[in-house]
């Protein structure tokens, strides 16, 4: 009985096994595929393919088509700006004035006294600018412009036409031309900003016919102006686009090879290499100087990669002059400490054969040095530097999509990345990453408080010297360590990393302003006191035993 | 009814078996089974590594199998496979912490590695009984096979 059911049985085993073979080779088709598939797109990625969708060249300002074609980067750019653009007189961040209030002295009879806020990111640098008080209330030079807007074109346009070039679209689009901007940069430097701006607006962008920039500009004239809160009328002077520091500042359009653009800085950078400070950090300026020096250092043509990292922010986070006087400089010339910066002001003469100078004090009345944000400079005596450490290698750490790998565009604090900016070196806890900035900074903080204290002290006490009836002659070394140690308290308080760039070095630069501050102090109440008497005739009291009571 | 049974299983395993061996030869698989350092960066996670390692001092002394895998000869295929599946998987679904992390069954391995040619010199270092504490070598010497973590 059991012989016929043997086949059915061992048929629908038979039909099991089958069917079973059949889906295991459907799932194992259907995940093969999968990583294929994953396989392809990864392969893709690694090549960093890009489509060029919209053609960038040498006219395209305007961020906008290069965002088209390499959107990660355009929307990295774009986060500077926060969750979305913030305008108007009440999105503007902390007044420092108001959080550090003996600035106000430090800065008396100066522009930065009226108004001077904490910074926002890269987005803002053109908006803020237009609506600063020192900018609305106080004639500023046109050479505000040489790093808060994209103005390569306008640049090579003025250039071109004070050379008696052609300058019209065709040879504004041809290449960077930096002998040309240098000119252009020159020409523009001391002209007033409302007008050197008018004129960037007026400039090509690379896209015709389109109006919007990607961040709204500022109110013409700040949120006091003529036309604040207002449309401007079409007749009005200024019209067009102006964009801040774009895609085209630091990047080759034809290629996206990384370039300087900014004359300030080639110019800085040929000084600083024809000197002989040394610059282990930046080694093509030390290889340039072994070489034949026919021609002057070119960082776009001689520097490694690694150093346009980092010379692409030190376009403009560095000190300089930037007024009416004269044109534009970075005080590169003896090196790029501290010291060598200072140095290289103290040497420094305006055009008409008179010494140099940022403003006379308001309450004072000495000739005393403005620092700007030598952040590159104090990076540049720091460990980071001396590693090999680029900005960007901190401030724009790469980051992984898939397997692209790019720079991360939205550029701000490592702390707000600590995972990418510090742990790709650094094998240690998040928290204790923190913990060892913070302390740094915390310290570097602590320090500084106590400059600005001697900094009042000293003002002070000139102040009485003054009143009591003190000389111009006695006075002059007063103003002279007034100056040296203003210069040293600025240079910390204006640099944006709060010691972090440098930290030995910045102790160091804030405990000599202390030093200076004091030493006027003493001089100046010297001045007012009774004649010192003799203290020769005191005896010491010799040692007596070996713990004396 | 069985007969086209049989042809389907047979024809949709075939076709498993040629879409694997196509996947497996445009994933360079056969790579994996080798010395070459290049292989590595199949996956692209590991190219930062790979770069680094090419300007390490120990680039004219250790491959990456040198100080990643076990010296034995079973030892060897068990941590290849054990990394070349975890690491296919993280990869493929994109699910891993960066910067990568060495996890500690690794560790334990770039450990011997270590001890396997420098053993001698740092003898009197070493716990006096087996299992005792021991430093990392790597705690210190991060970046003599790359500097990339």
């Amino acid at each position: 009985m059991d012989h016929p059911t043997a086949p059915v049985r061992s048929q629908r085993g038979s039909v099991a096994v089958h069917v079973l073979v059949f889906i295991a080779a459907v799932l194992g088709t259907l995940l093969v595929t999968w990583v294929l598939v994953t396989m392809f797109g990864h392969k893709q990625e690694a090549r960093t393919p890009f489509v060029r969708v919209a053609e960038v060249n040498e006219l395209s300002t305007d961020p906008e088509p290069w965002g088209q074609n390499w959107p990660r980067q355009f929307d990295g750019w774009k986060d500077t700006a926060g969750d979305a653009f913030y305008g108007g007189s009440s999105a503007m961040p902390e007044s420092k004035l108001e959080a550090q209030p003996w600035l106000k002295r430090l800065y008396a009879g100066y522009a930065f006294s009226i108004d001077y806020r904490e910074a926002r990111g890269h987005a803002y640098m053109l908006y803020d600018q237009g609506v600063t008080e020192r900018v609305t209330q106080k004639p500023q030079a046109g050479a505000c412009i040489h790093c808060h807007a994209a103005n390569t074109v306008l640049y090579r346009k003025v250039g071109l036409e004070a050379l008696g070039e052609p300058a019209d679209d065709a040879a504004l689009a041809a290449g960077l031309n930096m002998p040309a901007m240098i000119r252009g940069f020159e020409e523009l430097s001391q002209q007033p900003y409302q007008e050197v701006l008018t004129r960037l607006m007026a400039m090509p962008d690379g896209t015709p016919g389109e109006t919007e920039p990607v961040v709204p500009q500022a109110p013409i004239g700040g949120f006091t102006g003529e036309f604040a809160g207002q449309p401007v009328p079409a007749d009005h002077g200024m019209a067009g686009e102006a964009h801040p520091v774009s895609c085209i500042d630091c990047h080759d359009p034809a290629n996206m090879q990384l370039r300087v653009t900014r004359p300030g800085f080639v110019l800085g950078m040929q000084a600083l290499a024809a000197g002989d400070a040394p610059v282990p950090h930046i080694p093509s300026v030390e290889q340039w100087r072994r070489g034949d020096r026919s021609e002057p250092y070119d960082p776009n043509a001689l520097a490694s990669r690694q150093e346009m990292r980092s010379f692409a922010c030190g376009q403009c986070h560095v000190e300089y002059y930037c007024a009416t006087k004269d044109t534009l400089e970075f005080p590169w010339s003896q090196g790029l400490a501290m010291d060598d910066l200072e140095a290289h002001w103290d040497a420094k003469t305006f055009p008409d054969g008179s010494s140099f100078y940022d403003y006379t004090h308001g309450e004072t009345g000495a000739k005393v040095y403005k620092v700007q944000h030598p952040e590159f400079e104090l990076w540049s005596q720091g460990v980071h530097a001396q590693s090999g450490v680029s900005c960007a290698d901190c401030h724009m750490p790469y980051q992984r999509e898939g397997a692209m790998k790019l720079s991360n565009h939205n550029v701000q604090s490592p702390l707000a990345n600590i995972n990418n900016a510090c742990q790709q070196c650094h094998n240690i806890a998040e928290g204790d990453l923190r913990a060892r900035v913070e302390t740094i900074q915390g310290r570097t903080m602590d320090l500084l408080d106590r400059s600005a204290g001697a900094m009042t002290d000293m003002l002070d006490a000139i102040l009485a010297a003054q009143a009591a009836g003190a000389t111009d002659e006695e006075l002059a070394e007063l103003y002279e360590l007034q100056r040296k140690a203003m210069w040293r308290l600025d240079y910390i308080s204006s640099e944006n990393s709060k010691g972090f760039h440098a930290g030995q070095e910045a102790a160091r630069i804030l405990g000599e302003s202390i030093d200076y501050s004091r030493q006027a102090q003493a001089l100046a109440n010297a001045l007012r006191a009774p004649a010192r008497p003799d203290t020769s005739g005191i005896e010491t009291e010799p040692v007596i035993g070996v713990t004396p009571d | 009814m069985n007969r086209k049974l049989s042809i389907a299983a047979v024809v949709m395993s075939g076709a498993f078996a040629g879409l694997g061996m196509f996947t497996f030869g445009y994933g360079d698989g056969s790579a994996y089974l080798k010395n070459d350092p290049a292989a590595c960066t199949n996956c692209h996670v590991m190219q930062p590594m790979y770069d680094s390692w090419v300007k390490s001092s120990h680039k004219d002394v250790a491959t990456c199998n040198d100080c990643h895998l076990a010296p034995d000869p079973l030892g060897k295929w068990l941590v290849k496979a054990d990394n070349g599946f975890f690491h296919s998987l993280a990869f493929t679904t994109n699910d891993f912490h960066e910067p990568i992390q060495i996890k500690p069954r690794n560790r334990v391995v770039t450990q011997r590695a270590c001890l396997s040619c420098h053993g001698d010199l740092v003898d009197h270092m070493r716990p006096a009984e087996r299992g005792g504490d021991m430093l990392v070598c790597a705690t210190c010497h991060s970046d003599v096979g790359h500097a990339q973590r």
